[in-house]
């Protein structure tokens, strides 16, 4: 019976130096690997300048799409801008911008500025359409195609590696 | 000893039978939610921009009559299940759903074998 009660006691605490080795190795960051693949079913998105919404509908005909959330408040938008201003001479790729939490005179005057990427332009007011998309800051981007399948989602302002990732992956139809 | 039974489910389900028509508690869905950009919070402890926003489309979630669970899926399946402080029983978690009962079980076993040794000797 000792032994039996010995065993235990060993494998119970080889068992938690397991979960303490796995646990601290793991990242706790927030990553969205999980969501690629998922379909966007259901994009409904307010146009900055009308009243109409964006809808899959729209953005059906688009061999892909890039949807970017900016605001011209946001200081890493800037950096990345440059980069969706050359994506979108891309042939096959439309990108949609969603101007996040943004006031329309401060959002216009960046465009105006920096110059306008967007082929569809949205505007979240309140943010809370851009939970739909899994947002929780900004800039963010997500590449869908032709089936509004999310292909790669990118956090934080694209950087010259993403910028290559998503010319390859949209030149390769 | 049939009555005794149908005494204990009645006891162990008495809360779920008692609260089955409740109000859906906003507080209690922000609570099981994780601020994303906080460390260690919930959308309940926290005041980020974030956090105010996801307690606004909780609150529209609400209103347009989904329940509980149907919050947790359509959150989870924008931001995975990392976003749940009590996250749904699945492959990846099935141990530590199950690890308490077996150690109670095993616990248990433990006893009544020790018990029946001792009578057994004296």
């Amino acid at each position: 019976m000792k032994k039996i009660i010995k065993i235990t006691i060993s494998v119970f605490f080889i068992f938690i130096l397991v979960v303490f080795y796995l646990s601290l190795n793991r990242s706790s960051n927030y990553d969205t690997e999980n969501l690629v693949g998922i379909k966007l079913s259901k994009i409904k998105l307010e146009s900055f300048e009308s009243n109409k919404y964006f809808t899959n509908e729209n953005l059906k005909k688009n061999n892909y799409t890039l949807i970017n959330f900016w605001a011209s408040w946001c200081a890493p938008c800037r950096i990345e801008h440059p980069l969706l201003m050359q994506l979108s001479k891309e042939a096959n790729l439309k990108i949609l911008g969603v101007n996040f939490k943004d006031k329309k005179n401060n959002a216009l005057n960046f465009l105006n500025n920096l110059g306008n990427p967007y082929h569809y332009l949205a505007k979240d007011d309140q943010g809370k359409q851009s939970i739909g998309f899994g947002i929780y800051g900004i800039p963010e981007s997500i590449l869908i195609n032709k089936d509004f399948v999310v292909i790669k989602k990118f956090i934080g302002p694209l950087n010259l590696e993403d910028f290559d990732e998503i010319k390859k992956i949209t030149n390769s139809l | 000893m049939k009555f005794k039974i149908i005494l204990i489910i009645l006891l162990v389900n008495i809360h779920s039978i008692s609260f089955t028509n409740e109000i859906i508690n906003e507080n209690k869905i922000h609570k099981n939610l994780r601020c994303l950009v906080c460390q260690g919070q919930s959308i309940s402890d926290s005041n980020s921009d974030f956090a105010i926003t996801l307690k606004m489309v909780v609150k529209d979630l609400v209103e347009q009559g989904k329940s509980e669970q149907e919050i947790y899926n359509f959150l989870s399946e924008k931001y995975g299940d990392w976003i749940l402080y009590k996250p749904k029983l699945n492959k990846g978690n099935f141990l530590l759903w199950a690890l308490p009962y077996i150690v109670l079980v095993s616990g248990g076993l433990i006893i009544v074998f020790l018990i029946r040794k001792r009578t057994e000797k004296s």
